[in-house]
């Protein structure tokens, strides 16, 4: 008989290491000399980068820590729809989180995450930022709602004008133009050319700029004060009238200031005005402090629970430890692909999900055994056993699965959990039964498969007769 | 083979002791709420140097700022649980102990939540519980065609969840353990292991009445309890392993957690071969079988 080329355990080798490489740590240097061999690089996770047509592929394999772990805020809001048709309220709803996106962008804040959902006749504006501490500013921004208007000078008697021209200009812009942050374009930061100092530039829409022209007509030699939310920026004096629709403010601003003026410009109202219902901000040293204790005590359950299996099973127990170290390696590789935003709870739930997932491991055994007890060869043993203990595995973790994705709420049906720590929960949870069901239905078998069958028993096995009958 | 049944009384009497303490906790004391439940603001703030607790004490008292309670959480640490505040008033306080004492102040963590939101996800998640319960139940009775599967199952896992809920009154009374949002995550894995551990019995004796199917039911349900028992054990023991690990090394925060995994662990498997199989035999054993 001519030997075929075995194909699967060169999947499984592949499958392996792929699986190893997701796994790597983050911007670890790893140094050392093996004889001769010297060996000094950086492991980064594996990277994916290529072009297929004009389709790339492109991903990163990184940890995604949720905001206990790393620090961070979490902030929710809710809108006051109180002044908006009941149809209109998705809508302004959406757009709501579009314009706190920009304002929260404008932060450089590494993937804010901002979700909106309803529930009840509440409508509900989550915002995360991870790293974000300070978040007083972050508030003042996201809350902010940067209405610009512009003020001239109002028309005052003679007889008030020398009582009027002893009180700052600023205090003298009182009239309220027609022209406001409706009507501008765009906004951006420029820079001064001779002063070298930052610039908010303004590019009026049509009405905006006929607007702009009639105001910086009537008003030269005077001030005109551009206000934000009252509070007047700037007041430069008018030179002269000025068409075309594109204006500047400039202020004693840093760059910042510059930049976080524009934003606000730029987005806009709010379109409904929103309020703070929950705000938790945790700091990183404590997150670290999380992180460390769990993989700390995440390691020494696992030797436990490999000691305990070896000493009680034997070599079933080596067996079981492999399955369980390529269970985890398998969960965590997932974790990274998918991603999967990893809180404390979260981490919780994967360590105990190690336990769990051994479980699957000691069906097998068990049934094996029974069926060896019983007198069966050892490879009859093993296809009896494992089908046995497939069915419990299959009804036990279907059940689990189940209750996983009603929790999951996929269509985010108002009625169920629609965000947050149970849904976390729910997706870890769902990953480890799936990945436990494929150690346990593919990878155990295949190591049972290849070590089992040829260790030494009492009774002479009698394995080839048995290979290939059904 | 071991006559497990012959002492269901028994067992139903000890689950009875506890349930009875427990839900006499429930009722008598309920739970200490945590803030996604209560509302209200916490602060925690680790500083350089050794300050004491009236410090901090005073200061929030000249700020108007409520304080439900100080606890020390590490060396040199505080958390403070108070009423609402908002994030302006969290600074004045720190600049205010700050600038008073010469201390740098870290903040670890501030949180300010309004009273509704806990109650919201609480709702919604046994809703959701609810739901996936019915869908246990359909499930188990299509899987092993017959409805008393389900329904013992159910009412081994509503045995675990009352068991959970009356401990953790008991914690929340005695060890100040919070009704937090982790806890109810605690409560799902719970009630989804319960059912996990119990179908593997009830798979064995699924199994064994197919085959003898003159034996009287209540012999295969001994039998099955007998053969499971040695798995059910040591999946418990790896789980509990796990998760005495991650209670003596974890961080303080997810204690009660790990506790409340630990007891739903334990009722869990206790409850498959002591609750759920003599309900089931009830329920079966009396009926005539082929």
């Amino acid at each position: 008989m001519i030997r075929k080329v075995r194909l699967a355990p060169v999947i499984f080798f592949v499958f392996l290491v792929i699986i190893i490489l997701i796994d790597l740590p983050e911007n670890r240097t790893l140094k050392f000399s093996l004889g001769g061999f010297k060996v000094d690089t950086i492991i980064h996770p594996l990277r994916i980068d290529f072009q297929i047509g004009t389709w790339r592929i492109k991903k990163n394999f990184s940890t995604h820590l949720g905001l206990d772990l790393k620090g961070g805020s979490h902030l929710v809001y809710e809108a006051d729809m109180k002044k908006i048709v009941l149809s209109d309220r998705e809508d302004a709803l959406s757009s709501l989180r579009d314009v706190v996106e920009k304002r929260v962008n404008f932060f450089g804040v590494s993937e804010p995450s901002i979700q909106t959902y309803k529930t009840g006749d509440n409508y509900r504006l989550t915002v995360d930022l991870p790293g974000v501490q300070d978040v007083s500013e972050t508030m003042a921004l996201i809350g902010k709602t940067a209405e610009l208007d512009f003020r001239e000078e109002a028309a005052m008697s003679s007889a008030d004008i020398k009582e009027a021209t002893q009180t700052p200009v600023i205090l003298r812009l009182t009239q309220k133009t027609d022209l406001t942050g409706r009507h501008i374009k765009k906004s951006s930061i420029q820079f001064d050319p001779n002063t070298g100092k930052p610039v908010v530039a303004l590019i009026f829409n049509g009405e905006g700029a006929k607007l702009f022209e009639e105001i910086t007509k009537r008003n030269v030699g005077k001030a005109l004060g551009i206000f934000l939310d009252g509070i007047p920026i700037s007041a430069p004096t008018v030179q002269q009238a000025i068409s075309g629709g594109e204006a500047v403010i400039s202020g004693d601003f840093s760059v910042d200031e510059a930049k976080n003026l524009s934003i606000a410009i730029n987005s806009g109202a709010l379109p409904v005005p929103i309020k703070l219902k929950e705000l938790k901000a945790i700091g990183p040293t404590l997150g670290a402090e999380h992180v460390r204790k769990s993989v700390f005590a995440g390691m020494i359950g696992l030797v436990a629970v490999v000691v305990f299996m070896v000493s009680y099973y034997g070599f079933f127990g080596i067996i079981a430890s492999f399955a369980l170290l390529i269970y985890g390696l398998i969960t965590f590789a997932l974790f990274r692909a998918i991603p999967v935003v990893l809180t404390l709870s979260g981490v919780a739930g994967f360590i105990l999900s190690i336990g769990m997932a051994v479980d699957a491991n000691i069906l097998i055994f068990e049934r094996i055994k029974e069926e060896e007890r019983k007198g069966k060869s050892r490879d009859i043993a093993i296809r009896i056993g494992f089908g046995k203990a497939i069915s419990a595995i299959k009804d036990a973790n279907l059940t689990t699965l189940l209750v996983a994705f009603i929790l999951f709420n996929p269509f985010n049906f108002s009625l169920f959990p629609q965000f947050g720590l149970v849904k976390g929960f729910a997706l870890t949870l769902g990953i480890g039964v799936l990945t436990s069901l494929f150690t346990g239905v593919v990878i155990t078998r295949r190591l049972i498969g290849a070590f089992y069958k040829n260790q030494p028993r009492s009774k002479p096995p009698n394995r080839r007769s048995n290979r290939g009958k059904k | 083979m071991i006559n497990f049944l012959k002492y269901k009384f028994f067992y139903f009497i000890i689950s009875g002791i506890v349930l009875v303490v427990g839900i006499f906790s429930l009722v008598r004391y309920g739970f200490v709420f945590s803030l996604d439940f209560t509302g209200g603001g916490i602060v925690e703030y680790s500083f350089d140097k050794k300050i004491s607790r009236d410090v901090i004490q005073k200061t929030t008292q000249t700020e108007g700022i409520k304080i439900v309670s100080i606890e020390e959480t590490g060396e040199n640490r505080y958390l403070l649980k108070t009423a609402p505040i908002d994030e302006k008033k969290e600074e004045t306080l720190r600049k205010k102990i700050q600038d008073a004492h010469k201390v740098r102040i870290e903040t670890l963590r501030f949180e300010t939540v309004g009273p509704t939101m806990g109650k919201e996800t609480a709702q919604k998640t046994i809703i959701a519980a609810i739901v996936a319960i019915i869908g246990i139940f359909l499930y188990l009775t299509i899987s092993f065609s017959r409805f008393t599967y389900g329904l013992a199952a159910i009412v081994a896992l509503i045995h675990d969840f009352l068991i959970v809920l009356g401990t953790y009154s008991l914690l929340s009374r005695f060890l100040d353990a919070e009704f937090d949002t982790l806890f109810v995550t605690a409560i799902l894995t719970t009630m989804s292991f319960s059912v996990h551990d119990t179908i593997v019995v009830f798979d064995k004796i699924r199994e064994h009445t197919k085959i003898e199917t003159t034996t009287p039911f209540s012999h295969l349900a001994n039998k099955a309890v007998t053969e499971t028992m040695v798995r059910s054990l040591n999946n418990s023991l790896t789980i509990i392993l796990m998760l005495l690990a991650l209670i003596l090394l974890g961080g303080l925060s997810i204690k009660f957690f790990v506790a409340t995994l630990l007891i739903g662990t334990i009722t869990g498997t206790y409850s498959s071969p002591f609750i759920a199989v003599p309900v089931l035999e009830m329920m079966e054993g009396k009926k005539k079988r082929k």
